[in-house]
């Protein structure tokens, strides 16, 4: 197990993070705001810390394998958000150093809970940084490190594929530092559309760029206590659109760029993504107009509710235009099912990912045939291309440790919290599936201030080992990982 | 620059690691996952599973934009097709393994020329003119030469008692009267450019440049000197075998294959009727004693498994004074066998990742000069390379005492015409000359970037 380059690489990503962190000091200064000094303070933290970390692991042997690859992400997000909770803390906005961490790690792992009640109160430096983790969340902050810091690429496929979500994680040119500069720019490029869409809709300057990198990242964090539902219904279409656009796969966005729109139609994903979409908001909206259609308002409001709710779910950003938690259990059933199927896989949302569904499916009507047929041979194939059983295995192992995972997060949350089941069931599945609001007390006008500290931790945890897919997080806290080798 | 890949095995997974290091963008085609997995695990390269002559694959490979197509899969006839389909398809320059002997004779130049193939390789033939070449000077570990062998380097490995072990550069030069250059010095796993004051040490292996006349000239002064082989046993009828097998009965030496397989053996004796063929089990030390090898000048080890190669070749090193050759392929063995006290290793993927890094820095040059030779040291640690100075390449004209070179960069050798010239300050490079460099640590694509630019006016 190469430690040291473990620790060094962990050591530069925090060396990193101290400059990003000067981004939300330059707006605290721009808004003349005392906060920026915690800024400061932190970026002076972190950048020893992984200065420190890089001197004492300095090695030449920077060979890294899958284990490796694991343990770095997993190590930088824990430290990434131990360090970035530190200015929500200092400046005493949040007051609860366990509650910056929540915050935090719900910010970077783009779930969007917040254990926060008086967002119109703090300053825009800290809003903006809030929302600024989801943005480098999104993406991951290892591939940026990859496509801007790193000089040397040949191993770092092993990192590109522990952090980026998917049961197969493939490149888009043949080095890898190309294809995480590539991924950035796509990235960069559809935020800064949104922005300026945002802002012809009139949106304040401020707020539109906080929405856009609470949209480009599907995490969530607003600026207000009701989310979206006070903007314009044209700023709420404008979201609710590229809310869908940023649960789509990456990979297509580069096709489209290379001219190769027939390798885009043929994505299966995509197809199953959009067909889910529209179905799921016709059934909500048909719902809402049957049931409780004087309550929602006009057929477009109807609609658009009905639109925003569902992108908001399946792409696991978590913004709301409406409090749905008061709508009818039908439609209360397709947004928790969403939350479960999450988006496509390469894309920024969380979930369970729809390739993965995809697969799971096909593996399912392949056992089924081969009960009734013990003597026939059948492969499965996934858009175009065979699915190895390797593969194959590890997308249901993944589906049972997922299923696992949650089931006991949830038991230990039931014994810490007096909550109903409806809040508490729906609490581990957002956070875990990075969604942020579920129901009851956690949904969309509610918070998770009302958790007691140990829960708060058990949920950042949740939320990490969503976003990671799991295994990261639970390969580092095995001690024969960090066995010499 | 785009290049594809078509066949991963030991050659192909060479090329990838040596072109992926040198900054291309290299995409690996191959019919296996499992080959392709792994190459992309360890090398910064793209892969795709499937056969290069499918049309579909090399659209999703990119081979419309693509300046250089290599194919090196098991199969001639899978090379040439996929090159010809590559060409077709856009690709700029096409390279085929063809090792098939019936490929290799005068069809070759049709074939190259109907099939658009810019390059063809023929692994064996080159080992054996490898070979060939070190059996010219039996005392030497290794014998590149250079554009019409008016130039070469011979790696020679310093024993206890040979008269240069304790010596610095600049005391064995002084009272010589050979013109030559010790142009490069591998210690341990590193390689050295040295300089005047570098003291050389039992165990290093030494480049010596020099014209052939004047390397016999030292060689026979140093007591080194060794008349080429007459006698050579080859131990395995490989492709290989019989290259070398028929220069060496062109040049008048008697040659003995030994193989265990009785089919190959009569293939063997009929096509090299000059040979003598023994079928029998070469890792059998009474076979090997009793076809004479304590008498034999050279013993070649050429069978198709490195291990066996190593164990034979060491066998007879330890008790016979013949010269040694050993085939290894695999690189992870290539230390173990030096360890073991085998000399002479020849690789046949090392040689084609070097002709074909050569040819791919070629590619890219703009500027007038060519590469046209292309060698590696130590697993690419240094390189030795050929220009030939077509046009004014900055710095022509200029003595050679004026220039400051980068550091770790020596010029070993010009060949004026036909005249090979061991550089002194006074001399300088005229625009038609060939130049051998050496670079350590460095890629040199071309002939200005062996000047240092900060300091030279």
């Amino acid at each position: 197990m190469n430690r040291r380059a473990v620790f060094s690489i962990t050591g530069k990503l925090l060396e990193a993070t101290a400059v990003i962190l000067l981004l939300p000091m330059l707006v605290s200064i721009i808004y003349k705001e005392s906060s920026f000094l915690s800024f400061l303070i932190t970026s002076v933290i972190s950048f020893i810390v992984g200065f420190i970390l890089r001197r004492l692991n300095k090695t030449e042997n920077n060979v890294i394998y899958a284990k490796e690859g694991f343990l770095i992400v997993a190590l930088a997000w824990l430290s990434m958000s131990l360090i970035g909770a530190l200015p929500f803390y200092i400046s005493g906005e949040i007051p609860s150093y366990i509650d910056a961490f929540f915050e935090t790690a719900s910010g970077f792992t783009t779930t969007g809970a917040s254990c926060l009640t008086n967002l119109e109160e703090l300053s825009h430096g800290i809003l903006f940084w809030r929302s600024f983790t989801h943005w480098i969340g999104g993406m991951g902050v290892l591939v940026f490190i990859i496509a801007f810091v790193s000089n040397e690429s040949d191993r770092s496929i092993h990192i590109l594929r522990a952090e980026m979500p998917g049961p197969t994680v493939g490149k888009l040119v043949p080095r890898a530092r190309d294809t995480s500069k590539v991924l950035y720019i796509i990235y960069i490029g559809i935020t800064l559309l949104e922005i300026i869409l945002l802002l012809i809709g009139k949106m304040p300057l401020f707020d539109s760029i906080v929405h856009a990198f609470g949209t480009a990242g599907t995490g969530g964090f607003g600026i207000k206590s009701d989310s979206i539902a006070s903007y314009s219904p044209y700023c709420q279409w404008v979201i609710a659109c590229f809310m869908f656009i940023f649960g789509i796969n990456f990979n297509l966005f580069y096709l489209l760029l290379i001219k190769r729109f027939k390798a885009v139609l043929k994505s299966t994903e995509l197809w199953v993504y959009t067909s889910i979409v529209i179905i799921s908001t016709l059934f909500v909206f048909l719902d809402l107009r049957i049931n409780i259609g004087n309550i929602v308002g006009s057929v477009s409001d109807t609609a658009r509710a009905a639109f925003f709710q569902v992108n908001t779910i399946i792409s696991t950003t978590g913004y709301a235009t409406s409090d749905f938690n008061s709508w009818p259990s039908f439609s209360k059933g397709i947004l928790l099912i969403l939350s479960f199927i999450g988006a496509c896989a390469g894309s920024t949302a969380g979930g369970l990912k729809i390739s993965r569904l995809i697969i799971l499916v096909k593996l399912v009507s392949k056992e089924i045939r081969q009960m009734v047929h013990p003597r026939a041979v059948a492969t499965i194939k996934f858009e175009g291309k065979e699915v190895s059983s390797n593969t194959q295995k590890s997308v249901a192992t993944y589906f049972a440790v997922y299923i696992m995972c949650m089931a006991s997060i949830f038991l230990l949350l039931a014994l810490l919290e007096p909550f109903d089941f409806e809040s508490l069931f729906t609490a581990v599945v957002a956070c875990f599936n990075n969604v942020g609001p579920g129901f009851g007390i956690v949904g969309p006008t509610g918070s998770y201030a009302g958790f007691c500290d140990a829960s708060k931790i058990i949920l950042s945890i949740a939320m990490l080992l969503g976003r990671l897919e799991i295994f990261p997080i639970l390969i580092a806290f095995i001690p024969s990982t960090w066995k010499k080798r | 620059m785009k290049i594809i890949i078509f066949g991963c095995g030991k050659v192909g997974l060479s090329i990838v690691q040596s072109l992926s290091s040198e900054g291309h963008d290299v995409m690996v085609v191959d019919k296996e996952p499992k080959v392709v997995e792994d190459a992309t695990n360890i090398y910064d390269v793209m892969g795709i599973c499937g056969n290069g002559v499918d049309s579909n694959v090399m659209n999703e490979a990119g081979i419309a934009d693509t300046e250089l197509f290599i194919a090196v899969s098991g199969s001639d006839e899978l090379n040439m097709l996929s090159c010809f389909l590559a060409r077709k398809m856009g690709a700029k320059h096409t390279i085929a393994r063809i090792r098939t002997p019936e490929y290799n004779d005068e069809s070759l130049g049709f074939m190259k020329q109907h099939l658009d193939l810019s390059l063809t390789l023929n692994p064996e033939q080159m080992a054996a003119h490898e070979i060939y070449n070190v059996l010219r000077f039996p005392s030497a570990a290794k014998v590149e030469s250079f554009s019409g062998r008016n130039l070469e380097i011979i790696e020679l490995h310093l024993k206890s008692d040979s008269e240069l072990v304790g010596k610095s550069l600049s005391d064995f030069r002084r009272d010589r009267s050979e013109k030559f250059l010790i142009c490069y010095v591998l210690r341990e796993d590193e390689v050295y450019i040295p300089g005047g004051n570098f003291v050389l040490r039992e165990g290093d292996k030494i480049g010596v440049t020099a014209s052939p006349g004047e390397i016999l000239k030292l060689l026979k002064n140093l007591g080194m000197a060794q008349k080429p082989a007459k006698n050579v046993i080859i131990l395995g009828a490989s492709m290989t075998a019989y290259y070398l097998a028929k220069r060496l009965i062109d040049q008048g030496a008697t040659v003995k294959i030994i193989d265990k397989d009785p089919e190959k053996c009569k293939i063997f004796a009929s096509s090299l009727p000059e040979a003598v063929i023994i079928m029998g089990d070469g890792m059998h030390q009474e076979i090997l004693l009793e076809e004479g090898i304590e008498h034999t000048d050279a013993f070649i080890s050429l069978t198709g498994s490195d291990e066996e190669n190593v164990l034979c070749s060491f066998f007879v090193a330890g008790n016979t004074h013949a010269t040694v050759v050993t085939k290894v392929n695999k690189p992870e063995l290539v230390s173990t066998a030096e360890r073991l006290g085998l000399e002479c290793i020849i690789s046949h993927t090392q040689t084609v990742t070097d002709s074909i890094s050569r040819y791919a820095r070629a590619l890219h040059n703009s500027m007038g000069c060519n590469v046209e030779t292309l060698y590696k040291l130590m697993d690419g640690k240094a390189e030795i390379l050929e220009f030939k100075v077509i046009s004014e390449f900055g710095f022509s004209d200029v003595p050679l005492k004026e220039l400051t070179l980068k550091k770790n960069v020596l010029i070993a050798g010009i060949i004026r015409g036909k005249k090979p010239i061991i550089p002194t300050g006074a001399d300088s490079i005229k625009i038609g000359d060939r130049v051998v460099i050496i670079a350590a640590g460095q890629t040199i694509n071309d002939l200005s970037d062996i000047v240092d630019r900060k300091e030279s006016k």
